[in-house]
């Protein structure tokens, strides 16, 4: 099925050819625009002002790599697409986003959780980027891996001071972990890397702390990554994307 | 470029006119939108500074990916070369290597802390009073680039501009 499959001009990659550096790199970005435009939710609903501010900084971190893949794919490709192409003129099945990005906010805790889970995968994930050939890539990630560690420091800090708080805030971050721990796995599908067992030692660790249990149930989902999304993004692109589809080009 | 090389002599003539060391000059004096007592040279925003056939090609690094400055920045870059009579500009950003707090030279450093923002590094100290025992307040603060402090021995708050 999915070797059929071609997303708006972007080559799949095939056996042959080996992994799609464009598919790759576009990847990658509608991981971080996705979930700069869910923390952005936050700007003004956050539970204190400095956490406002930090989800707002954190959000503009993810949109920055964001832009910065989106314009290098395009350089890559030589078909003339911007950044704002791939971000704003794309519909749902051509984002290939991971589902955990994508998955509503929920309360505080079920952000901060997400943030846990995903953080320390980019600390993984960019850090290997950043030994990468290609040179622009390598600079973007070897910036993003200096932001990424920073989120985790906040995301990490802020599950154990709610896993081990009260009981309210416990039984609210372990529901976060319950719901959100069958989009990990989803993270890790296209890694070569081995980075999976690091992962599991950081977000291990922190659980521990925080007196949060991984959930015994196995069962993942996936889909993000071919273009299968859940049904939380297309109402977050609807709202993302309403001024270009509604006005064409429009600039500030 | 080749055509423009294989043009004629119209062209080298106005490539000699163009002053690098001006163009440099000029650039380097650019200031930051955020921090405006430091220049983008200060920062060590600004990688280099060439003249390439007809043009200025400035080359900028971003700071943190998702500092809105840069945007400013370029344009700031633009029209400072504009008005010093390089009518062709162009701004490049260089992803590689990355920027680092490394880069902000020691003059940079200086102008930080009399601005009442501690520069980077290991030992914090309270820009006013020059205590040395501050506690963080957010690990996020105005701008992506600093953190919000508060001195324990004044109690001013202050910014730190966030090792980086």
């Amino acid at each position: 099925m999915s070797s059929e499959v071609v997303i708006s001009g972007v080559p799949q990659g095939t056996p042959e050819a080996g992994p799609d550096p464009v598919r790759a790199l576009v990847a990658h970005a509608d991981d971080n625009l996705v979930l700069a435009q869910r923390l952005g939710e936050w700007i003004s609903r956050a539970p204190e002002l400095e956490e406002d501010i930090a989800l707002g900084n954190i959000a503009l971190d993810h949109l920055g790599v964001a832009r910065a893949l989106y314009t290098h794919a395009g350089q890559l490709e030589g078909m003339g697409r911007s950044e704002d192409d791939f971000a704003m003129r794309r519909p749902e099945r051509d984002f290939l986003n991971v589902l955990l990005v994508e998955q509503p906010n929920g309360d505080f805790a079920h952000t901060m959780v997400r943030g846990l889970l995903f953080d320390a995968y980019q600390v993984e994930l960019w850090g290997d980027l950043s030994g990468s050939e290609d040179a622009t890539m390598a600079g973007i990630a070897g910036r993003a891996l200096k932001e990424a560690r920073y989120h985790l420091l906040h995301s990490s800090a802020w599950v154990i001071r709610l896993g081990d708080g009260t009981d309210e805030s416990h039984s609210r971050a372990q529901a976060a972990v319950d719901a959100l721990w069958r989009y990990t796995a989803e993270l890790f599908a296209q890694a070569t890397s081995g980075y999976h067992d690091i992962w599991e030692k950081v977000v291990g660790e922190t659980l521990d702390q925080a007196r949060l249990q991984i959930p015994g149930d196995p069962y993942q989902r996936s889909g993000g990554r071919r273009g299968f999304h859940s049904e939380h993004l297309g109402p977050l692109l609807a709202e993302m994307q309403w001024m270009q589809r509604s006005h064409p080009g429009l600039e500030w | 470029m080749d055509a423009a090389q294989s043009s004629g002599a119209g062209v080298v003539t106005a490539t000699a006119t163009l002053d690098l060391d001006r163009a440099r000059e000029v650039a380097s004096r650019v200031v930051d939108p955020e921090i405006p007592v430091l220049t983008i040279a200060d920062l060590g925003i600004l990688r280099d500074v060439r003249i390439v056939g007809d043009r200025v090609v400035a080359i900028i690094t971003p700071t943190y990916s998702g500092c809105p400055a840069m945007i400013q920045i370029a344009e700031d870059l633009r029209s400072a070369l504009g008005a010093a009579g390089f009518d062709e500009s162009d701004v490049v950003t260089a992803h590689h290597p990355p920027w680092t707090t490394d880069w902000i030279t020691p003059d940079g450093l200086d102008k930080l802390a009399a601005f009442g923002i501690a520069p980077p590094g290991s030992e914090v100290t309270c820009p006013r009073c020059r205590s040395g025992s501050p506690r963080v307040v957010s690990r996020f603060g105005s701008t992506a680039c600093k953190a919000l402090m508060a001195c324990s021995s004044c109690g001013e708050p202050f910014d730190h501009f966030k090792e980086f």
